[in-house]
């Protein structure tokens, strides 16, 4: 019998593992207030511990996983990808094409990054690997005139899902975050429900830069959800926590690998635990 | 809440005043903000406590206690700390040129090579343009770019349209040809056209991933590598600890390339790849455009990660 609570030094513990998964200084302070209250019934070892830290965690979590689906009538449903730069849209936007033909809905992607080098190239090969229709333009073109093709295109033949690719771009510069507003005005014209979604697409590796991405991006661009990718490393993506109590912004999947079907839904207790160190 | 060091460390000097005499103790208390503002910066948490550790003995040390105002005298010693940590020199006047160890050190028998490592999508195909352009215009040098990325989609095709761009020679693509292959006949390539430098542009990889480690290796082997940089986002958060020494685990990491240096990051992750590689950092990207290189400056840097 008896119950135990947990000693300043077990705390100091559990705060810092928590910060070492990017929960950040308070996000964790947060979650190590809690267990300060916890009474263990039946001895805190090690697991008992862990266990309890991932069911503070995956109840933060919980209520922000919420898969990406397809539902708008009339169709399509426009799906706007963005985010910083190299966070890994434009595979996320071929794991999300998989996701939906495999539902078997016909998809469409939109090359909406004219910037970068050999984008819509590389939107091109997904494309081809998919099997899907590309809509582009040329390199260095206006990207809102071939987001608007798009729109046009596959309202025309009632494709499901028209997924449009954005150059990345830091959230700190002005004129690329009214490029997106452009974007979506347009996006807006054909169809005053487009974009349906927008979907902010963060690095796990980044550390509490996130927080601010997810901000502005939200401010600027009216982020509807999240993507996580590469949490096929080390990072564990401890942001998410500090996100969800922040912002509330339902996070649809998790990417954990280069090919197509390494998207995963989001399972709330899974992260939980890998955060806490259980799983 | 403050979000500056400066505003924080006053606050808690005031309050501790006020009860008089300062004690060694509350220097230790005072470390406490110290330690937040680096874990916010994303200084990995590892480094963080050395630091914390150095520091607080400086400041116990110095006249702390009696300073006329102990925060001040908190931040300056936590900030000399930081450039000397990074590389630089805290009395160095401002606009002084960047120190001696994040030079590019070119001077073998050509070809040299710098070969671009890093996780994906941390910037390396945009550096490997960037640092063949700035060799060409700070030392005359003329360099060939190589894409041994076999991988990404059109990661080849990306860098042979930077090396239009910016009028860089780019070893001309073999569909299916190998990185090892791909890095040897770049080599030969290089060396019959008197190339004076090759950058190797490599796939992204996870530390994680055994295969792609081998692969990386096996590249450095065969290249002879006199640079090998390790190209990091300036955004990653507590990660950064894990890639650094599992890069420096695998191959002869001769510098850190820092990129997005143009966002808000407070860019911790600077202070943790110094701390873990031991390697200088040798230059920070500034932008997309193939222009947006910059020489490292520590100073600059810890004022940033200092939020100040
Ligand atoms: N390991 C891993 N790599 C990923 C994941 N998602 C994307 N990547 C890789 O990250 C790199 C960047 O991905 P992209 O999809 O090109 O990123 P992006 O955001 O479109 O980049 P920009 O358009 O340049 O801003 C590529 O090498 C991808 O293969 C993931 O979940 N895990
Ligand atoms: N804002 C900004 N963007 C940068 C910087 N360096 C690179 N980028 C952008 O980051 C994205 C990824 O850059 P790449 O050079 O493709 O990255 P990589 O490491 O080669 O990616 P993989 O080959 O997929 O691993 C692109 O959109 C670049 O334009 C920088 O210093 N600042
Ligand atoms: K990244
Ligand atoms: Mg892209
Ligand atoms: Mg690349």
């Amino acid at each position: 019998g008896g119950t135990t609570k947990l000693t300043p030094a077990q705390l100091d513990e559990i705060e810092d593992a928590l910060i070492v998964s990017d929960l950040g200084p308070r996000a964790a302070a947060r979650i190590r207030d809690k267990l300060e209250e916890h009474r263990f019934e039946g001895g805190a070892d090690e697991r008992a511990i862990r266990e309890q830290v991932a069911v503070e965690i995956a109840e933060i979590l919980r209520p922000v996983a919420k898969p990406l689906e397809v539902t708008a009538f009339p169709r399509p449903q426009v799906i706007l990808v963005i985010g910083v730069n190299g966070s890994g849209k434009t595979t996320t936007i071929a794991k999300l094409g998989h996701l939906f033909q495999e539902d078997d809905y016909e998809v469409m992607l939109a090359a909406g990054d004219t910037f970068r080098a050999a984008a819509i190239g590389q939107l091109k090969v997904w494309g081809e690997r998919l099997g899907v229709p590309v809509v582009a333009g040329a390199e260095g073109g206006d990207p809102a005139s071939i987001v608007f093709d798009a729109v046009k295109q596959a309202t025309d033949i009632g494709t499901d899902a028209l997924i449009v690719d954005t150059a990345g771009r830091l959230q700190n510069k002005r004129e690329l975050m009214d490029e997106l507003a452009k974007i979506r005005k347009v996006l807006g014209k054909l169809n005053p429900e487009a974009p349906h979604d927008v979907v902010l697409v963060l690095d796990a590796t980044n550390g509490q830069n996130a927080l601010s991405q997810i901000e502005v991006f939200k401010e600027m661009a009216g982020v509807t959800g999240i993507v996580m990718t590469k949490l096929d490393g080390t990072a564990r993506g401890g942001v998410l926590v500090a996100a969800a109590e922040q912002y509330g912004l339902p996070v649809h999947a998790i990417g954990v690998g280069e090919k197509m079907d390494d998207l995963r839904p989001f399972d709330p207790d899974l992260v939980a635990r890998v955060i806490a160190g259980v799983a | 809440m403050f979000d500056n060091l400066s505003d924080r460390l006053g606050a808690t000097f005031d309050k501790l005043r006020g009860r008089g005499a300062l004690k060694e103790q509350d220097v230790r208390d005072a470390m406490r903000e110290v330690r937040i503002a680096l874990l916010e910066a994303d200084v990995a948490l590892p480094v963080v406590r050395r630091f914390i550790d150095a520091v607080t003995e400086k400041a116990i040390g110095q006249d702390v206690l009696r300073a006329v105002s102990p925060g001040q005298q908190v931040i300056k010693i936590v900030n000399d700390e930081l450039v000397r940590t990074l590389g630089g020199d805290p009395d160095e006047e401002e606009g002084a040129p960047a120190p001696e160890e994040s030079r590019l050190k070119l001077e073998v028998k050509p070809p040299a090579v710098v070969m671009m490592v890093g996780l994906q999508g941390s910037g390396k195909t945009t550096s490997t343009a960037k640092i063949a352009r700035y060799i060409r215009e700070k030392h005359g040098k003329k360099a060939m770019m190589a894409s041994l990325d076999v991988a990404r989609p059109a990661a080849q095709e990306q860098l042979a349209v930077l090396g239009q761009q910016a009028d860089i020679a780019t070893l001309p693509i073999v569909p299916g040809q190998q990185p090892v292959d791909i890095a040897r006949r770049a080599l030969e390539s290089a060396r019959l056209q008197n190339f004076d430098v090759l950058m190797l542009d490599t796939a992204g990889r996870l530390h994680v991933d055994d295969a792609l480690m081998a692969e990386m290796k096996a590249v450095a082997g065969a290249a002879d590598p006199a640079e090998v940089l390790l190209v990091v986002d300036s955004l990653t958060g507590q990660d950064a600890v894990n890639v650094a020494k599992s890069f420096t685990d695998e191959v002869p990491l001769t510098g850190v390339v820092l990129t997005r240096m143009d966002g808000d990051a407070r860019g911790g992750a600077a202070l943790s790849m110094r701390a873990v590689t031991g390697k200088p950092i040798k230059f920070a990207g500034t932008g997309e455009k193939l222009d947006a290189l910059e020489a490292f400056h520590p100073k600059r840097v810890a004022g940033r990660i200092l939020g100040m």
